[in-house]
């Protein structure tokens, strides 16, 4: 059986929203029975974009990331729902009735994802249907897939299996796999946004010129051992990503023909060294 | 009896029978025929043929013959040219020219012959089947937003939703471009910006402007209170009553007070559409009456008229160049793009949705081994998406940086001399300058550093990087210009600068150009189909580009304004307030133009004291605004009209509101991104050429109407309305598009109509436009599509080199020898700004620079406010208690250093006003520099208005209207030294402006008193 899955590449997010408006554009003031009750104008974010700013000066980066109902395979809130209120379809897509998940809050409460929002007006839980009710048209993708400008949200229907094949070779994460709920949303380059970096930028002087250095041997150490090396590029940067964040103290040595050098760096977030003279 | 008035007699037969028909079978005829009674009689005069047509109560009953007495006579001269004329398909040059001729007249009251000619017409669309069924109940039209084309889907006469277009089967294949082995194809669909896809929320608004209103303390007849506007609310009043009030106060205004005496002001951009766009119905109605005309400053071309064109021509494109064939030349053979105060991700090209994106999306790609680089004070969304090293100048000092590269460059050797020897003029002068013979002071990287804050160090590694690989220098969201530092104070010298640039590594040669890959695809240019500055149905000769080609295409009316009057803009308040003001034209004819002066008043002319405003965008769009505020409060202005769709800026101000409705519940058509004029092929920001008939997908809402009905209403009040219209519906001006293009060879007007947009054929390869300044680099003819400059601007030859005096790329400018300009010399100098760090006691007051650039998610005011889905983002507005407040970014030591947190409340303020906004520390900016996006739709001053905060975000309140240079009629507002903090809940916030009314206003009270008391030993 071919199930729907949600791929976002966090790398290829604009965060330019589209897909959030088109949400808004298909679910505010409009009904569709059996899938959905109109969405309320604000207040509820069915897709959210979360951000993270890492680094400092102008050693920056900055990442989106696009967060929906996973449509879990073990989902809390079909367990916590009564009447079966809440569904999984065959194709994998979670849908909350809104005739029997009237009054039902504790399904809002039940999403570890905080995905599930409460309809104060109608009283009804609600969250993003997967656009089941386009897809049971013919629609080849959802509004977000049909919108984003630059492929990050993409849909697709497949195996299972296949699914986890392509989780292993792209590396795609879930969020927050170790609650077991088995999310159906997948990311690619998720460190973008979840994990620390080191950086800085090498430059000497000479002659009362102070110049980048490019080619400067950087190594990176934690605890005595070696953890990565880098080069400098020709603006003297240099930068190691994909740190756990709280990691601790590291130590960077810098080698040049110059000389060498040691700083010390303490990664709760990322770092920005800015410029390190030799 | 001759065959022609036999033939003649048939037709008016025909139309006997057709009348009642369409009745029959379309209940919107029926209705239509109740509207009026009256009896119409279609004659040819030298026979005396003729037939009339009596409706009554929607019954049509007609004879041959002449009638005694009809209400409306249509007279042709003889019945072989009523024949003719009234044989379709009709030819439109014979319909104008027997107009011009008065071999066509038209008699009776405007009302009814205009409504019996427009009724008539209508039997030529009525039958027309609009949309494609869906299988779920909907039915998909189109439309386009300035944000991109739409499908709409509509059901029970509601938009149930938006969506971005699928291109179908029959619709062409894309083009590919091949680079360094790799195939680059675009999506076959289109794109949306982000104000593109919030239509719905827009149209559905609950700001909407639904029935015409008068200020309640507005009597025509009486007391005015001018004092009052902005302040006192509104009555609703019926149409009727609305539409007897403009015309006569037009009447009274002119008779009053004499020609121009009505201002007609415009936003910049408008709902999208040919026949609706403000250069289209607006220019055709404002001629007709007669205005002065609000003379456009070049918006957010700036630095680039002004200055860069004296470098390298392009008058006719506002100073920025050609871009055909660089979307494959960048991708072939560029080894870097230099992104300077460039981010296309934000402003999307102004109408060119996410099209770039795709293709910059390819730039990341590490087969095309094409680095990526961004100087902008603002860590943009630009440089998010495409990461590479980032520059962070202070606000407009980046001029110094860029000198500071060419010193590099000419101390290291590392840039084409021969180019530069062959190709320009006048580098020894610009480089004496740089290397510092001329004032002694070299403009090394540390010296710009000073200016600047980049690290010298980091200046010149760019420098050695750049002088040794192919690089697209890409300035502005266009790549080539447009947005961005040309907007500040300093934009004149940063454009100049930005070419001298490119000049010196050989700008033409592979891989060495301007472009970020927003212009240049290589989509067909051939195919006509015309853009929005060509005027539509204006008859504008003067103020569009008609004349260029769609006049021929088209033939229509034409419109000329019989006032000389103009108003520059950006001295729009001194002009109502002071009587007097003084700018300079954009005109791009030639380079030359733009030192013509505009003078208010014009000799001769009676001074405005009647504004026709369109829209509300000035309040946030202009500058130092609260001067505009104090304007509509001036009793100079006798009367403001204001035709607006949303209740929103300024229209509060207006005496009378006239509700316009959406380009979503009106007729019209365009192409996306078809700018025409200034920006000629527009079309080569998308992927794809896409053209669309805008069907109207609902009913106006509540009393709203579209601005030709409201045109063509005013119109008949002063008997212009067969002028204004040619007796046609908005549908007629649509076909005579849609005629007048090229879509007639590829696709009839019943499927165009149906399907609601065209796709136009992929451009093969080999006869795709060549490459911009190829030619000039390899010394040919000029062999781009584009027809500019003007012959005559050609010192040698025809076709060969620039529109510079030498034809040359030139260091030193021929044209600003001449025009002998102190603040303009003919090498470009780093002069800098007079709102900066260098503005002493103004800076130690309000030291944080503030960047006001356009807005990402909303265009300008369009999709700001209304309550619509934009003020869920949460990086275009927060809400904070109540109320969405606009954003001001801040370096997080500058805020902490003000105890400001995340989402706080602040007052961002300088002696100009006063904002409210919600903070945002972000490390996006570097110390002392704060940005907030201008242009927001909303002006909510807590208090009195010019004297208390304002929380509508409107950050233009802040910025100055002082123009870059004396010589120039230019904004220089995108920069402005402000304070913020922590507000205290203060309303109050004195604007200068104000304070200054109310000194003067305190002296003139005291000379009063004075006046009195010498004349009191008289008494």
């Amino acid at each position: 059986m071919q199930k729907w899955n949600m791929i976002i590449d966090v790398a290829e997010c604009t965060n330019c929203n589209l897909c959030t408006l088109a949400i808004m554009d298909e679910y505010v003031d409009n009904d569709f029975p059996g899938y959905s009750a109109p969405m309320p104008k604000h207040g509820h974010r069915w897709i959210d974009i979360l951000q993270n700013e890492r680094g400092q000066g102008t050693q920056l980066d900055i990442a989106y990331v696009p967060t929906m109902c996973n449509h879990c395979d073990d989902a809390p809130c079909v367990k916590a729902s009564w009447n079966e209120a809440v569904t999984k379809r065959p194709d994998g897509i979670v849908i909350i009735d809104p005739v029997k998940a009237k009054g039902q809050k504790q399904i809002v409460d039940a999403c570890p994802y905080g995905h599930v929002w409460w309809n104060e007006e109608l009283l009804v839980p609600q969250a993003w249907t997967f656009d089941a009710h386009l897809l049971d048209h013919g629609w080849p993708q959802p509004r977000g897939g049909q919108v984003c400008p630059t492929g990050a949200m993409r849909a697709v229907k497949v195996e299972d299996s296949e699914m986890q094949a392509m989780a292993k070779a792209q590396e795609l994460e879930q969020l927050k796999p170790e609650l077991g709920t088995k999310p159906r949303v997948w990311y690619r380059n998720l460190w973008r946004y979840s994990t620390a970096f080191i950086a800085g930028s090498v430059s000497k002087e000479v002659d009362g010129i102070v110049d980048c250095v490019e080619g400067a041997q950087i190594r990176l150490f934690q605890g005595g051992s070696l953890m990565a090396t880098a080069t400098t590029d020709n603006y003297g940067d240099f930068k190691f990503d994909r740190l756990p964040p709280d990691s601790g103290a590291y130590v960077v040595s810098i080698t040049t023909e110059g000389g060498m050098k040691r700083v010390e760096a303490n990664v709760t977030q990322s770092v920005s060294l800015g410029e390190i003279r030799i | 009896m001759s065959i022609a008035s036999g033939k003649f007699k048939v037709i008016l037969f025909g139309l006997s029978k057709a009348l009642p028909l369409a009745a029959k079978f379309y209940p919107a005829y029926a209705e239509r025929l109740t509207e009026r009674n009256l009896t119409a009689q279609i004659m040819a005069r030298d026979e005396e043929v003729g037939r009339w047509f009596k409706i009554k109560n929607g019954r049509v009953t007609s004879r041959a013959g002449l009638h005694p007495n009809p209400d409306v006579t249509i007279a042709f001269k003889n019945a072989t040219l009523g024949a003719d004329l009234l044989t379709p398909p009709f030819n439109w040059l014979n319909q104008i020219n027997a107009q011009k001729d008065f071999k066509m007249t038209v008699d009776g009251p405007e009302d009814l012959s205009n409504w019996f000619a427009q009724t008539v017409m209508l039997l030529m669309s009525v039958r027309l089947d609009m949309g494609v069924p869906q299988k779920d109940g909907t039915i998909r039209y189109c439309n386009m937003a300035n944000g991109g084309p739409l499908f709409v889907y509509v059901k029970d006469g509601k938009i149930i939703r938006t969506t971005l277009i699928d291109f179908d089967e029959t619709d062409p294949q894309p083009w590919s471009i091949m680079a360094k082995g790799v195939k680059l194809t675009p999506p076959r669909k289109t794109t949306l910006a982000p104000h593109g896809q919030n239509s719905k929320a827009i149209v559905y608004s609950p700001d909407r402007a639904l029935y015409p209103m008068k200020r309640v303390d507005f009597d025509p007849n009486g007391e005015r209170n001018p004092q009052n506007r902005g302040k006192s609310g509104y009555v609703r009043i019926t149409w009727e009553e609305a539409l007897e009030l403009v015309s006569s106060e037009i009447k009274r205004a002119k008779r009053l007070h004499g020609p121009g005496v009505m201002a007609v002001s415009h936003g910049s951009h408008h709902t999208w559409g040919n026949i609706g766009y403000y250069l289209s119905a607006l220019y055709r109605f404002r001629n007709a009456v007669g205005h002065t005309s609000v003379h456009h400053n070049p918006d957010s071309w700036e630095g680039w008229y002004w200055g860069a064109a004296h470098h390298w021509g392009y008058s006719l494109r506002v100073g920025q160049s050609e871009t055909y064939g660089t979307v494959e030349d960048c991708l072939q053979n560029c080894d870097m793009v230099v992104f300077w105060s460039a981010d296309p991700e934000t402003t999307s090209g102004s109408y060119g949705a996410q099209e770039g994106t795709v293709r910059r999306q390819w730039l990341k790609d590490p087969r095309l081994a094409c680095k990526v680089v961004h100087v902008d004070p603002f860590y943009n969304s630009s440089a998010q998406f495409l990461p590479g090293k980032w520059f962070a100048p202070k606000p407009t000092t980046s001029v110094a940086m860029a000198m500071a590269i060419a010193y590099v460059w000419i101390q290291e050797g590392l840039y084409d001399k021969a180019y530069v020897e062959s190709h320009t003029e006048g580098f020894d002068k610009w480089k004496a300058y740089l290397v510092g013979d001329e004032d002694g002071v070299p403009k090394t990287p540390e010296w710009q550093e000073l200016e600047t804050g980049v690290p010298a160090r980091d200046v010149r590694a760019l420098a050695r990087e750049w002088g040794r690989k192919r690089v697209y220098l890409a300035p502005g969201g266009w790549g080539n210009g447009h947005g961005g530092a040309c907007r500040n104070q300093t934009g004149i010298q940063w454009a100049r600068v930005m070419v001298c640039l490119v000049a010196m590594q050989g700008l033409g040669k592979p891989g060495v150009n301007m472009g970020n890959l927003q212009w240049g695809t290589p989509v067909d240019f051939n195919f006509y189909f015309p853009g929005y500055a060509e005027g539509g149905m204006s008859g504008d000769i003067e103020g569009t580009s008609l004349p260029v080609e769609l006049y021929q295409r088209m033939p229509q009316l034409p419109t000329m304004n019989t006032s000389n009057q103009k108003i520059p803009r950006i001295f729009m308040p001194e002009a109502i307030l002071e009587g007097k003001a003084e700018g300079y034209l954009w005109n791009g004819k030639s380079i030359e133009h733009q030192f013509a002066k505009v003078n208010y008043p014009a000799a001769g002319h009676a001074p405005v004291r009647m504004l026709y405003k369109y829209g509300g965008s000035m309040l946030s769009t202009m500058n130092n605004t609260n001067r505009h505020v104090q304007m509509y409060q001036s009793e100079n202005l006798e009367f403001v009209v204001n035709q607006s769709i949303w209740m929103e800026g300024e229209a509060k101000f207006a005496d009378l509101i006239l509700p316009a409705c959406t380009n979503f519940e009106r007729v019209d058509i365009s192409e996306w991104a078809a700018l025409g004029g200034y920006g000629h092929h527009g079309q080569q920001q998308l992927n794809h050429r896409v053209v669309i008939f805008q069907a109207p997908a609902i009913k106006p809402l509540g009393e709203s109407k579209s601005d030709y009905w409201i045109f063509t209403e005013i119109c008949k009040r002063l008997g212009l309305a067969n002028y204004f219209n040619e007796g046609m519906n908005e549908i007629d001006w649509v076909k005579r598009q849609f005629e007048a293009s090229d879509l007639p060879e590829y696709i009839t007007w019943e499927q165009f109509v149906k399907k609601g947009y065209f796709v136009v054929p992929t451009e093969k390869e080999k006869l795709r436009a060549p490459v911009s300044f190829r030619w000039f680099w390899e010394n040919r003819k000029k062999d781009v599509p584009e027809p500019l400059p003007l012959p005559s601007d050609y010192a040698g030859e025809y076709l060969k080199g620039l529109q510079t005096q030498s034809g040359k790329l030139e260091f030193e400018c021929n044209s600003l020898i001449r025009a002998n300009d102190p603040e303009r010399p003919p090498i470009v100098k780093y002069e800098p700004s007079w709102e900066g760090p260098h503005s002493g006691v103004m800076y130690e007051k309000f030291p944080l620079m503030m960047l006001t650039p356009h807005s990402k998610y909303s265009f300008h005011t369009q999709g700001d406010g209304k309550d619509s889905f934009l003020l869920n983002i949460e990086d275009h507005r927060v809400k904070v208690g109540d109320w969405y407040y606009w954003l001001i970014r801040m370096n997080p030591q500058d805020a902490a250093d003000r105890g400001i947190k995340k989402h706080d409340l602040v007052k961002v303020y300088n002696d100009r006003g006063a904002v409210l906004c919600a903070a945002l520390p972000t490390e996006r900016l570097p110390r002392g520099v704060v940005h907030g996006y201008e242009s927001c739709a909303i002006y909510d001053p807590l208090g009195e208005p010019g004297k208390s905060i304002d929380r509508g975000g409107c950050l233009n309140l802040l910025t100055p209207h002082k123009t870059q240079t004396k010589s120039t009629h230019s904004l220089a507002g995108a920069n402005a030294l402000v304070e913020v903090e922590v507000w205290d809940g203060k309303v109050e916030h004195m604007s200068e402006t104000f304070a200054k009314m109310e000194k003067a206003a305190e002296a003139a009270a005291a000379a009063k008193v004075e006046d009195a008391m010498v004349m009191e030993p008289a008494k």
